[in-house]
Formats: structure tokens, sequence, C-alpha cells
């Protein structure tokens, strides 16, 4: 009894891990190849979102950046967990104090998600005062400079081509720790002082202001947290996929991201937990219908670019018949109960007419 | 160094980014929209004009006037079945429209089409060249520019001189009290989508005519172009957006000249940079207008 409401507050974060560890599990039990290489990427995706969750969730401004901080993550991460010699026979150009460093696995991941996060915190201080339009433009820029520097700053990242010979670390069970400990990360940000400062900043942010709320240093703060997990999970993605190029970090993942996170409902937890999860499974059924259309030769063509326009039209839908996503801000409970829906997890008033 | 060929290629494309930017902030003005399917826009014109002369024997200015109209009215479509329902909703929900809009496009363009390259025909004028005091100049330039001045006085008039116009000017100012005033809402967004696509429509025979082949994500430069322009320009003026049109073309140009070789492929990263220091230091852009409200430090 002691323990169990001493739990209590973890409910939500707690059904979601459990949900995480039963497909985990499952997938484990069918050990059928395929889905367990769907399951660990879902798993990744899963990281990411939530990291997006964790920012434009809290502080309700749209971020096109996170998934340029994945490639930094992915890219700085790989640099450490390399050989020497497997890093010049894929690129004989990188600078020559780069091929020495060798740390195991984790260790990478954690560099790669703090450079992450030092470049997030050094470039978005000034960025924290924009909001609305201004504050959306500067992160897509922000995205567009990065992804400029990936592809052509060769001594780093191998330029447009792709690098490759990454050991693959991140099995299914990797990922699923790594979700799991997101999920409560990003829940306990959300509950902590600074989500709720947050939070309250972007309901009414003279109101915040007001009683002493700094809202460009909370924003600050989650948007640093937010790309060190980025970070991680590009390194993550990295030594799962073991060979990419720039183009990966690019607008078609920034696309699948933000999808999973606005489908499922970008103002909680469970949103973006349910939204990866919905989205994978979509996603998949839709590739295999192109496949076998492609398999069949029904277009001289080629069929590309069905499970794209699927998603966007959804996307649109869903934007236009429930802008608040599948969950509509509510968190996930077990046993299921009734929960009045509060003002404050429900969508700041934003009107342009 | 900066000869007359030098003035005139960035008189030529400051007069198509110009257009460019233009299109991307009359909608802006009025919605507070950044519309990233803007670029997929440029695509549409694209494809028009090589689905047109494939399949009609139409001369070459009728397939140019059919693809700016299918351009308008793709504009005018994303608008009514997207924008116009998630309109009184949220920015955010907005701007996320306007990503999968495009995104749509794009992929609608892979699907139908073919991701492959598609040559678009030209006719003769866009690959001749005019010898002005002693250079070459390539007639494609010198239709860029006038087409440029036609446009913007055309487009000076519709919105000095008519009603139409002024309701628009009117919104872009303050479309709550416009509204009240007993202007309908839709059709003042209407009408900027549709000179939204006239203008991208107009921008897309230019920039096809640069490279003769239309791709699916033939958009994302000079989407990339408008928002910087744009921002440069000011996103609250139209004076603004031509001006920022040609600082961007300028600018390009010179970094082009001036950075060591190793850095020019860098040139777009500077360009971002310098969106994001207008932003942070004189958010209203060179040109000031009335409002801007979106900084809250």
């Amino acid at each position: 009894m002691k323990l169990a409401a001493r739990l209590k507050p973890f409910n939500t974060p707690l059904t979601l891990v459990a949900a995480v560890l039963a497909i985990a599990l499952l997938t484990q039990l069918l050990d059928i190849s395929l889905l367990t290489r769907i399951v660990t990427v879902m798993f990744v995706s899963l990281m990411l979102v939530l990291g997006l969750q964790l920012y434009m969730g809290n502080s309700g401004i749209l971020n096109f950046a996170h998934i340029g901080f994945m490639g930094i993550g992915a890219y700085t991460a790989v640099i450490f967990s390399m050989t020497p010699e497997a890093k010049l026979l894929t690129n004989s150009d990188l600078y020559p104090f780069l091929v020495p460093l060798h740390l195991p696995f984790l260790p990478s991941l954690l560099i790669g998600g703090l450079v992450a996060a030092a470049l997030a915190s050094i470039v978005s201080y000034p960025l924290m005062r924009l909001s609305d339009a201004a504050a959306v433009i500067t992160s897509f820029a922000l995205l567009v400079i990065i992804h400029v520097v990936l592809l052509h700053w060769d001594r780093v990242s191998n330029g447009p081509r792709t690098l490759f010979g990454v050991d693959n670390y991140t099995t299914l069970w990797v990922s699923v720790a790594f979700a799991v400990i997101t999920i409560f990360a990003v829940y306990l940000f959300k509950e902590s002082s600074i989500g709720l400062r947050l939070r309250a900043s972007r309901d009414d942010r003279y109101a915040a202001a007001s009683i002493g709320i700094n809202m460009v240093v909370m924003r600050w703060l989650a948007f640093m947290t937010s790309a060190f997990i980025a970070g991680v999970g590009g390194g993550l993605w990295a030594h799962f996929i073991t060979s990419f190029k720039p183009y990966a970090f690019y607008l078609s993942e920034t696309f699948v991201v933000l999808a999973m996170l606005v489908i499922g409902g970008p103002y909680s937890v469970s949103g973006a937990v349910v939204g990866t999860l919905v989205v994978t499974a979509a996603r998949e059924v839709l590739r295999g219908i192109e496949n076998q259309v492609n398999i069949l030769q029904l277009f001289p063509e080629g069929f590309f670019g069905f499970t794209e326009v699927v998603l966007s039209i959804v996307l649109i839908l869903i934007l236009v018949y429930r802008p608040t996503g599948i969950m509509g801000g509510r968190e996930l409970h077990w046993p299921r109960r009734r929960q009045a829906r509060s003002a404050e997890t429900n969508q700041p008033e934003n009107n342009i007419s | 160094m900066i000869t007359l060929e030098f003035i005139i290629n960035i008189l030529s494309l400051g007069s198509l980014y110009a257009m460019l930017a233009l299109g991307l902030v009359i909608v802006y003005g009025i919605l507070r929209l950044v519309n990233f399917a803007y670029g997929e826009l440029i695509m549409v014109g694209g494809y028009t004009m090589y689905l047109v002369t494939l399949y009609t024997p139409l001369p070459w200015l009728a397939v140019a006037i059919v693809a700016v109209l299918a351009v308008m009215l793709t504009s005018l479509f994303t608008e009514l079945v997207a924008f116009r329902p998630v309109r009184e909703k949220s920015l955010t929900a907005m701007l996320i429209t306007s990503f999968a809009v495009s995104t749509l496009l794009q992929n609608g363009a892979l699907l139908i089409i073919s991701p492959r390259a598609r040559a678009v025909t030209l006719p003769q004028i866009f690959q001749t060249s005019v010898m002005i005091a002693g250079t070459s100049v390539p007639w494609r330039n010198i239709l860029t520019i006038l087409t440029c001045i036609l446009t913007l006085a055309l487009l000076t008039l519709l919105l000095r001189r008519t009603v139409l116009g002024i309701a628009l000017r009117a919104a872009a100012d303050n479309f709550k009290m416009t509204r009240m005033l007993g202007v309908p809402a839709n059709t003042v967004i209407s009408t900027a989508f549709a000179i939204s696509g006239i203008m991208a429509g107009i921008v897309s025979i230019f920039w096809i005519g640069r490279s003769a082949s239309v791709t699916p994500t033939i958009g994302m430069p000079p989407l990339l172009v408008a928002f910087v322009a744009t921002v440069i320009g000011g996103m609250n003026s139209l004076t603004g957006a031509v001006v920022g049109g040609f600082v961007y073309a300028i600018t390009i140009s010179l970094l082009g000249v001036i950075l060591p070789p190793g850095m020019v492929e860098f040139r777009e990263a500077f360009m971002f940079a310098f969106v994001i220091i207008v932003l942070l230091f004189r958010p209203e852009g060179l040109i000031r207008s009335k409002t801007s409200v979106e900084r809250v430090g």
C-alpha cells in the first residue's frame, strides 16, 4: 500500500514504460529480424520525439532545428566510437587530432549529446527571446546552417559522401533502455518547477513575468535539454544504421518527427509516445504497400512518395479536426481514470483572426 | 571586378529574388504565416510547363501563361483546403500545416510524375545573348529585369488604386480592425494567396529557365532565398521584400567573390546566420513597418 502511494505520481511514466517494455518483450519473443529492426528504430525515434516534446510542448514554440542537433550528436558520437583505422578508411581527410580519439560506446553517446547541448546553449540563448514566426524562422535557419556545415565540412563529416564503417552497438534492448530513461526524464522535466514555469509563460507571458518567471532562461534550459536528448538519439541512430550522410538529418526526417509529435499530441508526454507508435506502424504499412507496388512494377517510373503523401494528408486532417493531437493534452493513466480536461494542459489561445 | 556584366547579373538576380520575396510577404503580412509550401509552387509551375509543352502544341508564351495560372490556382487551392480550416486555431498549427502541404506537393510530384528530372523546353530567346557596350548579356537576364519592373508596377497599381488592394494593405496593417470595418476576411486572404501564386508562377518561368529542367525538390532553394530576403527586408513590408531581394542578390554575389575558395560553399550558412542576426537586432528588417511584437525579452 505504501509503495503504491509512493508510485502514484509516477503513474503516467510507469504506464508508458510498461507499454514500451511490453512491445520490446513481444518483439524479442517473436524474433523476426525485420520487426526487431523496425522496433529498434521506433524506440530511437521515440527518444527524438520525446526530446522535441520537451521543448515544444512546454514552451509552445515550433522547433525545426531538433534534427540538426540529432545530426551533430550522430557525427560527434561516431568520431569517438570508431577506431582510428576505420575512421581513416571512411574519411582520409579527417583532422589529424580527431583520428586517435577512441572511446567506448556509452561515453561516445554522452559526448555526442553534450556537444549538441553545448552548441545549443551557445547558439540559442539570444534566440529564446523570439516567439511566433520569428522563432520558427530562426530555428529553421539553424537547421539549414547545421545542414550546410555538415554537408561541406569534409574534414569532420566526410562531406556529402556516406560515412560508413560505424559499429552496430544499438541493439533492441539498448534502444529500449534509452527510451525508458528518456520517458522518465521528459516526464520529470514536465513536472519540475522549470517545466511548470515554462508552461505558465507559454500560456500567459505577461502574467508569468509578473510573478518573476524568467521566460528566456526557462526556454533556454528546455532547449538545451531537448538538444541533449536529440544528440544522444542521433548517436544511437548512427550506431544502428552504421552508414549515413548529412541528408539524413534534414527536412524529411524533421517532417517525420514533427508528424509523430503533432499526430500524437504535442502537449503531453503520452502524446509523444502514442504518436511515435501510431506513425511508425502506419509508415511501415504504407511503405509495405509502396514496395509491393514497386515489385509488381505497376508504374513505369516507380511508385515513390506514397508514404509521405498519406502521412502529410493525415497530419493536415489532424490539425484541422483535432489540433491537440490524439491525446489532446492529456496523459495516460493505469488503471484508466476519468480526468477533467484542465485548462493548463490545453493549447494556449493564439488566435489570428 | 565590377563590370557591366556583374551589375546586370545582380540586377536580374535581384529582380527574381524581389518577386520571390514579394509572394511570400504578401501572405505573411496578413496571416503571419511563413508559407513553407511556397517553394513547391515554383515546382508546380515547372511541371505545368513540362506537361503542357508535352501534350499540347501551344506556343511558348501561352504555356507560360498557363503555368502562372496553374500556380495561382494551386496556391488558392492550398489556402482553401489546408490553411483556411486551421487559420482560426493557432499560428503553430498553420505553420505545421504549411510544412505538411510542402511535403504533400513535393511527394505528390514524386508519386504522379517521377523522381527523375524532366526537361522543360524553352524558347530560343532564353539561350541567346545580346551585345551591350562590349559585353554579351543573356536575353534571359534582360527579360527578368523587365518582367520584374512590369510586375511591380502592376502590383503597385493594384494595391494603391483598387478597393481590393486597399483592403489588402489595410488587412496587412491591422487585420482585426479591417474585418470589423466590413471587409470579408476570406476574400482578402484568397486575394493574397492568388497574388502569391502569380508571383511564384512568374518566378518559376525564370527559375526553371536557368536549369531548363524540373525535379520534385526544385522548390527548396527558392524557398530559402525567399526566407532570407523577406527577413532582411522586413517581414511586414512589401517594399522591404523588394529591397531584401536585391540585398540578397548583392550579398550572395559579393560573398562569392570575397570569400576564400574553401568557404564559398558555406555561403548559404552565412546568409542564414545573417537572418538570425537581423531577427535578433533588427526584427523589423531594413524597412520598418508599424508593428512587430515577436520579441519578448
